[in-house]
């Protein structure tokens, strides 16, 4: 905590390093947080329970989370996770006696390409088959130290299989940072905006505008955070590009701190990157030592700029600029009440840049390259190049990077995908597109995408993977709105019980009236999204959903007699009437 | 009088504590008024124990036991329309707040453990509904065509959704009717 310098903001980063070490958040850990930070205790237990990787009870000291995307579950993570389990002889979710271990699924954890995969105390396992299943078990059983355990194991690879300019772009570390300091600040922003890059996250707000925003925003000062909460399924660009273009994402971060005049930058790390954390230190490092980052930049006398990384706990919800804000307070990421907007008043109530990854690395190239040059690339209002996720039914699954206006099919063709029926882009709060639409474009003005590309053949069940969809939302809501909150839950059981033969066309137009509640009513983008899954599959895809619905008149979507089994136990009875006996036949 | 044929209405209370039903004659004098219209066929009022064919049906309260079960499909049966009355009816209520404790446990606790009933035993008489597992809304059960919030719901709304029906329109409770705040 003195490393924190006792801060409130920083709770989540210091029970994130309770957890770390002590494998759970105990009561007296609690106490002593509640103590030296001076924050209510309620404050610290409900920021502790609100991300799913902080554990307020014990969790084993193995703790196992299988990655529970679609992606993995096509790649066969169900049989794993019960395989598992059997051979350790645990039940799913429950601590084993001897507090060894836990097994679990997590939402995506952004290794499609290289699935099935698992965290494991926070790392990942890729790859996963029932041999290395078996082994982890058999390691697990032993008490093996991860640091022990094969290197392979945890082996995640970047797997670019097509670049562009962004990925195949040569220059060196501070040569982006000279040439906007040489244009000037002003000019800088001047540039991005006649670049048109527009931000890579999914929303597509134009960069430059939002430089320019903030840098005309009054405040004490001035802060730049970059968004690589890479939350949404399917989605593992960030990844990579942390990975491989860490330079330039922080490169791009220095540009934006010069245009903005913001002195602190925070990147905020998704928890499930947190491998990739080392990593990423390290280059901050070699920059503050090559002065690209820390006071004086490139000797420009009054260019201070410095990031510190965050680390987030498991919450897709913190994708959003404000909620992302305000889990970096320290607090729970309940996404803000829009306007202000984060230009104006962001980070501790101060005018924030709030930019994607991959928005800051495509920004060294504008400063490289010039605004001109960028808009050359592209379609009209899609400047650039967009990298994309492929996973799924394909040969080659990986990041592609295309000029913007490329067509799906191309896309597919490259991968190798072959008998394809649909194919979700940019994750569940995207769009799904049937085959007839193959030759739309990615593009803001088509098919806008935060990357993810997830692709299904013919054997694949529509059906199914809104359902996977469905329950992600549930998961993720932040609980904080009642119709979000109450309304992902009705809804995952709705398509529960259509996919356990019980619907019936009653239950199709309670989902419809689901649907308006939670696009009209939610407090954020994560309920508005959270029936696109649904109604888009229901909109392309008809013949999945009337096959589920079994019953022509409403059925209960639980078993009514077993619902008295624990009272006929208790009581001995198994008269006639300590059942609930079928409607159409008559009781013995 | 009017010439039409009056509707018939039955009334029960599952799992619930006959708020509604207090609520339902809350609308006092517009009861004269409703009996020019309505015909009640079981209910409280009535003192009818077997519902018969019915237009509407008005249930409060939620579903504990394997009678409410027998009652509701029941009442589906013989009802053209059936309205949920109140928040047990609705979301299960103050009986539902037993759901997070298993069932074998909470007979255990009431009937087996001490003090009071040391000799205790749970009882078992067939003339004894069973409690479910859950307490769970109508609508869980079985297809419900109305909803009327409310802990209870206020006589108003009850009338209005009563006049409506007569009227053979849905008439949507507005703010006042639902929000109490």
């Amino acid at each position: 905590m003195a490393r924190h310098r006792h801060d409130p903001h920083e709770l989540l980063q210091v029970l994130r390093e309770v957890q770390e070490s002590c494998g759970w958040i105990a009561p007296e850990a609690i106490d002593c947080i509640v103590a030296r930070l001076n924050l209510p205790r309620t404050k610290v237990l409900g920021v502790a329970t609100f991300y799913s990787f902080l554990h307020i009870n014990p969790c084993g000291r193995y703790r196992v989370l299988f990655s529970d995307n679609i992606t993995d579950r096509m790649l066969g993570s169900p049989a794993l996770l019960e395989r598992l389990c059997r051979s350790l002889w645990i039940e799913r979710g429950k601590v084993s006696e001897d507090g060894l271990v836990s097994v679990d699924t997590t939402s995506c954890t952004g290794l499609c390409d290289q699935g099935p995969a698992l965290l494991v105390n926070g790392r990942p396992v890729t790859r996963l088959t029932g041999r290395r299943v078996d082994e982890i078990a058999e390691l697990i059983r032993e008490s093996v130290p991860l640091e022990a355990w094969p290197a392979e194991y945890f082996r995640v690879d970047d797997n670019i299989q097509r670049r562009d300019a962004l990925l195949g772009a040569d220059y060196r570390p501070g040569e982006a940072i000279a040439a906007a300091l040489a244009r000037g600040p002003a000019a800088l922003v001047e540039e991005m905006k006649a670049s048109r890059l527009r931000g890579r996250g999914g929303a597509g707000f134009p960069a430059g505008l939002k430089w320019q925003a903030c840098r005309d925003a009054p405040g004490r000062t001035h802060y730049l955070v970059c968004n690589a909460d890479e939350g949404e399924p399917g989605n593992f660009k960030d990844r990579v590009l942390l990975a491989c273009a860490a330079d330039a994402v922080v490169e791009g971060m220095t540009l934006g701190a010069l245009a903005t005049g913001a002195w602190r930058g925070f990147l905020y790390l998704r928890g499930e990157y947190r491998f990739l954390l080392g990593h990423l230190e390290a280059v901050l490092e070699r920059r503050r030592a090559a002065r690209l980052l820390g006071e004086s930049i490139l000797g420009r006398e009054g260019f201070d700029f410095d990031v510190a990384i965050h680390v987030g706990a498991g919450a897709y919800v913190c994708g959003e600029e404000s909620a992302l804000i305000e889990s970096l307070e320290g607090k729970r990421g309940t996404p803000r009440s829009r306007p202000p907007y984060p230009v104006t008043e962001g980070y501790l109530g101060e005018p924030t840049v709030v930019n994607n990854v991959e928005t800051f690395a495509a920004s060294c190239l504008v400063a490289l390259k010039g605004g001109a040059w960028y808009a050359g690339l592209g379609t009209a209002q899609s400047s650039g190049t967009k990298v994309l996720c492929v996973s799924g039914d394909c040969a080659r699954p990986g990041i592609y990077e295309y000029p913007f206006g490329t067509s799906l099919r191309e896309v597919l063709a490259d991968s190798g995908a072959a008998r394809t029926q649909a194919v979700q882009v940019s994750g569940p709060s995207g769009a799904c597109v049937p085959a007839a639409e193959f030759d739309r474009r990615i593009a803001f003005e088509d098919l806008p995408t935060a990357g993810a590309v997830m692709v299904f053949d013919q054997g694949r069940d529509m059906f199914e993977v809104a359902r996977n969809f469905v329950h992600f939302f549930r998961h993720e809501s932040c609980g904080f709105c009642t119709p979000c909150r109450v309304g992902t839950s009705l809804l995952t059981n709705m398509m529960d019980k259509l996919a356990n033969g019980l619907g019936s066309p009653y239950d199709f137009a309670e989902i419809g009236k689901m649907n308006l509640l939670l696009q009209s009513m939610s407090h954020c983008g994560l309920g508005h999204s959270a029936c696109n899954p649904v109604l888009t599959t229901i909109d392309k895809f008809p013949g999945a959903f009337q096959s589920r619905l079994a019953h022509e008149d409403f059925e209960p979507a639980f078993d009514l007699d077993r619902a008295l089994a624990s009272a006929r136990q208790m009581t001995g009875r198994d008269d006639r009437a300590a059942h609930v006996w079928p409607q159409s036949t008559e009781a013995p | 009088m009017s010439a039409r044929p009056k509707l018939r209405v039955a009334t029960t209370s599952l799992a619930g504590c006959f708020g509604c039903h207090m609520s339902l004659l809350d609308i006092d004098e517009r009861l004269f008024a409703l009996l020019e219209r309505v015909e009640f066929d079981r209910s409280p009022i009535t003192d009818v124990k077997e519902v018969g064919n019915c237009d509407v049906g008005l249930i409060e309260g939620g579903l504990c036991n394997a009678e409410n079960v027998e009652v509701l499909r029941e009442f589906r049966r013989r009802c053209k329309v059936l309205v949920a009355v109140g928040a047990c009816a609705i979301n299960g209520g103050l009986p539902a707040q037993r759901n997070p404790l298993s069932l074998p446990l909470l007979l255990q606790e009431v009937y087996r453990s001490e003090p009071g009933a040391r000799f205790g035993r749970i009882p078992d008489d067939p003339e004894l509904p069973l409690p479910l597992n859950k307490v769970h809304p109508l609508h869980e059960v079985v297809r419900i065509d109305h909803f009327i919030p409310g802990c209870p719901p206020s006589a108003d709304a009850i009338w209005k959704v009563l006049t409506g029906l007569l009227a053979g329109e849905e008439r949507p409770l507005d703010h006042g009717l639902i929000h109490l705040d």
